[in-house]
């Protein structure tokens, strides 16, 4: 394998009403982010259960990003508030079992916030490529 | 070192069973060892007589069991609930999992139940039997003639060291007098860890879960994990799996349960004590109870029907999950 | 296995100029499922619909993954593609790779892997993907609005103008609200009757409006298009339908020290009363708490004068079961009480007033017929003192009082202060402010005209103190502006009390599970984009139970709420979102997590037969999702321990799968 520089994957969960939104209005503006984001559209930040965020590792992903609405807009009233509560308890058992804390995160994006969205993409892949590859969570049999 | 004999607990079964108040006995009854003590359904006075043991190895929660056995009773179920019992109790009818009607609980106090792997530790294996004396056990092994004198305080199970209450928060009788909630300190080994760096977390924890053989009987004892269907076993979940592939599955089973029952455990400690390879599994639940209450304010499941578990709630200033880390007992 | 189509659009050179468009098709056309990849330059064109149509039918295609643009532009105009086509429009997934991809990557070779990942997920979700129908429920076309005030007057004028059958369900024995309390409204300084009793009148006359006074809503059930409402009418001991409101009972009624509501208690009123003389209905009530023939069994004057023989000191109250498609909540608002204000002497003095109970005083039909006199002496004040923000704009910490600014005070205060000096001109007004908030049409004219030409003293600064000494009321208040404090002497104080909804909102909210916000008000579906709907379908908003405002907010808002309860009725059938969760009843434990977390109140929980494996059968509560009102969230989902609740169109295997995609 010739890979010179290593580059991680990231899979990001982004709510269909905002922070997708947010996704969209930073390509219509025409700002850059690394393309090893993936985006994944769910209905509402609270969709993503946390086995999804650790199948994501299991599979291989370096770094998982859920973005949701800012609390208090979610377009489901209360999503996010579940959201936060179950990835802070999430959030807490990786850290307690040793998974660095950088590779999980949580960011509210409205969808006028473009700008925001890119930046902090920017910033969680630059995190993520500081820290190397996921050998913690991995598994295995899911190697190419 | 129990307060309340099996004579006792017989006597007050037999009564209940003779005026009519319940037509079954869930209790403790004498498995393949002394210590090996499992949970029975008992019809009648014969069967008590016979069978229904109590000394200081009935760790075994019942509140798991109604489930099933309300079913199976015509009339009534007795069930000897210890205090942490009781709490798995409560919790299972703030989910409507089976009929307050069809139960009658006796609240008896406990004085802490026995650790058999500690036992082990002090006087090795092949123990043929284990007699009770007050304070202390009389423990025989194949290999040696003399029984080895054990005192029961110093065998204790990990959980009734920390015990966090005496007082029983449910039941229609109670035997023996009522006990106080008590300031355990149940998170300090919780505390070791979250001080440890992340490179010896992960060294712990490896070694802790790769041991695991997936004999799923942490899932099965746990009073939280009722499922009708597991989503283990649920083939549109994603997530079934029943064998051990490789470490990281062991981890990924752990992890989901913990979250599963995470503000629904009581901290019961059933889990840790089935283990077959003694997984300290109730260090992942406490963590869990521990970052609840930091978070999200004290919050004990099962302290009484109809109580909101942390994850099913919310408020408008909740952490944000970002600032967990921030909490000055985890290090960068 | 699916037979699924993969249309890679170039649009134009948007995609094509950082994506190898020709690559990506070719990539997909070896995956799992794919029998068909083409790319197109405008996928969303007439031709490339086309295409798209010709393939499905070629190619007997099941499914369809378009790599275009973002869904939120393109995911309906693909959708009526596939049903024109014959396919159920579910069974189309888009893969964003503009705005995500082409958009955001400058290099062509990371941008076209990309693009194929993301194809490669869309595909992966498509081969789960289920065909989906969306439910139909049907519509009752009548409505119901919960209050009587101006919002739900107008709300019920406007949706009665367009043809449809409108309930108004008042807990007072007349509607009007808190409209009818008031001398004046600003800033045209019309008479508030004047205007607001014609509508009284249309209302009751109006052969598609029935008024259910002094009535509550006592329980709600159902979901939008399908209410089962159940009022409560609680007895008045008149029978309504007999009564003609010629106030004979009133006359003659010997309780004559009852405190008078509609004066806020400034002066009395008889056991058996009409509010106002323009009460609708204009018939009489009996209090209960204070009629000596309903409580001891003596007295019965009332029936005794009565022509009509109304009186009926058997009535009981009824509940009536009514059903509706839409509910408008239009519950108003009140004044807080004063009586955490103790440094303003409000229980300490009587000439220290709110100001709704100083309308009452300049009121022509109010304690003194309109002559603005001092409650404790009856003398006229020379000195008023206005004090503003008493309750709003608090500090969260200081826990009295309000957070909010209540909006309408500004105003009303400059309108009290001009109204006295034009009618007094010896009397002094001062007015203590923090800012003067006069936002509206020709607000901040009327507030200068107060200052400028009618001579009222505004001060910036707040009253610290307020001490009743004999007759004179000591104000202590400090002037921001000339940096001193001030000391002076008032014959009457009008503290501009904080507004909070009524008490019942909460209530009905927990009824209706519509969302209420920490200060009680109702939430709206959107704060811009849908002020009028509250989050749960079939429940709209009207008037200041929504936030503070004043009339004319509040009469637009209403005609808002009306246009959404209109465009609802018309319709014959709702048809719902098909991406809702359901439950596997075989799996669910009856737990009532689910129930929890959800924001609409859509799950309930029913108890449901099982045939068990021994040929018994066990009755076990399951949990049981209402189509009509699950908004798709998933919140439920994630909360279910076992798995058996799932989320139609985003199912966790869909989701595992685009995961398992990405991160091969």
């Amino acid at each position: 394998m010739q890979v010179n520089e290593y580059k991680p994957l990231i899979v990001a969960f982004c709510c269909n009403w905002c922070s997708y939104a947010g996704a969209d209005l930073a390509g219509n503006n025409r700002l850059n982010y690394p393309a090893e984001v993936k985006i994944i559209r769910v209905p509402c930040s609270c969709r993503v259960n946390p086995m999804f965020v650790l199948r994501a590792f299991q599979r291989g992903a370096d770094g998982v990003i859920i973005c949701g609405c800012h609390p208090g807009d979610c377009h489901y009233t209360s999503g996010n508030y579940y959201t936060r509560r179950r990835m802070a308890a999430l959030f807490s058992m990786l850290d307690y079992l040793g998974i660095e804390k950088e590779r999980t995160r949580v960011e509210w994006v409205s969808a006028a916030e473009g700008a925001k969205f890119a930046a902090t993409m920017n910033d969680f892949v630059e995190k993520v490529t500081a820290l190397g590859e996921n050998k913690r969570l991995e598994d295995l049999r899911c190697k190419k | 070192m129990q307060k309340i004999t099996r004579e006792q607990l017989i006597e007050k079964a037999v009564s209940l069973l003779a005026d009519g108040t319940v037509s079954c006995v869930l209790g403790w009854s004498k498995g393949e060892f002394d210590y090996d003590v499992t949970p029975a359904l008992f019809n009648n006075e014969e069967e008590l007589k016979a069978n229904f043991v109590f000394n200081d190895f009935c760790g075994v929660n019942f509140s798991k069991y109604l489930i099933s056995k309300t079913n199976k009773c015509d009339g009534k179920i007795l069930v000897f609930l210890k205090p942490c019992d009781t709490y798995s109790f409560n919790q299972l009818l703030t989910e409507h999992r089976f009929d307050r009607e069809k139960v009658y609980a006796v609240g008896i106090p406990c004085e802490g139940m026995a650790d058999i792997a500690k036992v082990k530790q002090i006087c090795g294996d092949g123990i043929s039997s284990i007699a009770f004396d007050g304070e202390k056990m009389a423990v025989t092994t194949l290999y040696d003639d003399a029984p080895v004198m054990i005192s029961t305080a110093d065998v204790l199970a990990e959980r009734c060291v920390n015990c966090k209450s005496k007082k029983h928060v449910a039941f229609d009788e109670l035997m023996g007098d009522e006990g106080e909630v008590i300031d355990s300190n149940r998170f300090d080994e919780v505390e070791k860890l979250e001080a440890m760096t992340p490179d010896e977390r992960f060294a712990f924890w490896q070694n802790e879960l790769s041991r695991c053989i997936r004999c799923n009987a942490c899932r099965d004892v746990c009073p939280a994990c009722t499922c009708e269907k597991c989503v283990f076993d649920n083939p549109n979940s994603g997530v079934e799996n029943k064998s051990p592939a490789n470490s990281f599955e062991e981890k990924m089973f752990h992890i989901i349960r913990a979250f599963h029952v995470a503000g629904r455990c009581t901290d019961c400690g059933e889990c840790s004590r089935v283990c077959p390879q003694n997984i300290p599994l109730h260090l992942l639940n406490r963590k869990f109870i521990k970052d609840m209450n930091e978070f999200y304010g004290e919050y004990q499941a099962g302290a009484e029907v109809g109580l909101r578990a942390p994850l099913v709630d919310y408020t408008l200033t909740d952490i944000e999950p970002g600032e967990v880390f921030d909490r000055g007992d985890s290090d960068a | 296995m699916q037979r699924v189509g993969v249309f890679v659009c170039w649009c134009g050179s948007n995609i094509a100029g950082t994506v190898d468009v020709e690559a990506v098709s070719e990539a997909l056309k070896s995956e799992p499922g794919v029998v068909f990849s083409t790319n197109y330059q405008y996928m969303c064109s007439q031709a490339g619909q086309d295409m798209i149509k010709d393939a499905v039918k070629e190619h007997n295609l099941t499914g369809i993954v378009v790599c275009s643009c973002s869904p939120r532009m393109h995911e309906a105009t693909f959708r009526k593609t596939a049903a024109a086509a014959g396919l159920n429009p579910y069974m189309v997934e888009i893969a964003n790779i503009r705005e995500q991809c082409s958009w955001v990557h400058k290099d062509m070779l990371t941008g076209t892997e990309k693009a194929i990942i993301l194809g490669k997920a869309a595909i992966a979700k498509v081969n789960l993907n289920a065909p989906l129908t969306p439910g139909e429920s049907p519509v009752t076309k009548r409505a119901l609005v919960i209050g009587g005030g101006i919002a739900g007057i107008q709300t019920a004028l406007d949706i009665a103008d367009a043809g449809f059958p409108v309930d108004i369900v008042e807990k007072k024995p007349t509607i009007g609200g808190k409209m009818a309390q008031l001398d004046k409204t600003f800033p045209t300084l019309d008479c508030a009757a004047c205007i607001l009793t014609p509508k009284m009148v249309d209302v009751a006359q109006n052969e598609k409006i029935r008024i259910f006074s002094y009535s509550e809503v006592s329980e709600i059930k159902g979901f939008v298009g399908n209410f089962d409402v159940t009022i409560k009418k609680n007895a008045r001991f008149v029978k309504e339908d007999v009564c003609t409101g010629c106030g004979a009972c009133v006359e003659k009624c010997p309780m004559k020290k009852v405190p008078n509501e509609f004066n806020l208690g400034m002066d009395n009123r008889r056991a058996i009363y009409i509010p106002f003389a323009q009460a609708v209905p204009k018939v009489a009530t009996i209090d209960p708490n204070a009629c000596n023939m309903l409580k001891n069994g003596k007295c019965g004057l009332c029936a005794r004068v009565c022509t009509a023989g109304a009186i009926d000191y058997t009535q009981k109250d009824e509940y009536i079961e009514e059903k509706y498609g839409a509910i408008v909540v239009a519950t108003g608002f009140n004044p807080i009480s004063m009586d955490k204000f103790d440094e303003f002497a409000y229980n300490q003095s009587k000439d220290v007033i709110t100001s709704l109970e100083f309308e009452r005083l300049t009121n022509a039909a109010g304690p003194t017929a309109g002559k603005l006199l001092r409650p404790s002496d009856g003398k006229h004040p020379h000195t008023i003192v206005f004090v503003q923000c008493v309750g709003s704009r608090c500090d969260a910490c200081a826990e009295k009082g309000k957070e909010y600014c209540s909006k309408i005070c500004c105003m009303y205060t400059a309108k009290h202060a001009m109204l006295t000096r034009d009618k007094y001109p010896d009397t002094e007004v001062y007015v203590f402010y923090i800012d003067v908030r006069t936002p509206g049409k020709n607000f901040d004219e009327f507030y200068r005209r107060a200052v400028e030409e009618y001579g009222v003293k505004y001060i910036k600064g707040m009253v610290g103190k307020v001490t009743p000494e004999g007759d004179v009321l000591k104000v202590q208040a400090s002037d921001l502006i000339a940096n001193k404090q001030l000391h002076i002497d008032a014959d009457l104080v009008v503290l501009a009390a904080a507004i909070e909804p009524d008490k019942s909102a909460r209530p009905l909210a927990t009824m209706l599970t519509a969302s209420m916000d920490t200060n009680d008000f109702f939430t709206e579906a959107h704060p811009k984009l849908r002020p009028v709907e509250s989050p749960t379908a079939g429940v709209f908003l009207s008037g200041a139970c929504q936030g503070p405002k004043d009339i004319p907010e509040t009469v637009s808002q209403a005609g808002a709420a009306a246009s959404k309860v209109i465009g609802l009725l018309a319709k014959d059938k709702l048809t719902g979102n098909p991406c809702v969760a359901h439950s596997n009843e075989l799996m669910c434990n009856g737990c009532s997590s689910c129930e929890r977390v959800c924001p609409y109140g859509a799950i309930t929980y029913i108890d449901k037969e099982f045939r068990m494996p021994d040929r018994t059968t066990k009755i076990r509560r399951v949990a049981s999702v209402n189509p009509a009102v699950c908004q798709g969230c998933g919140a439920c989902t994630v909360t279910c321990p076992s798995g058996a609740m799932d989320l139609n169109g985003f199912a966790n295997l869909q989701i595992m799968a685009e995961v398992d995609a990405i991160c091969k």
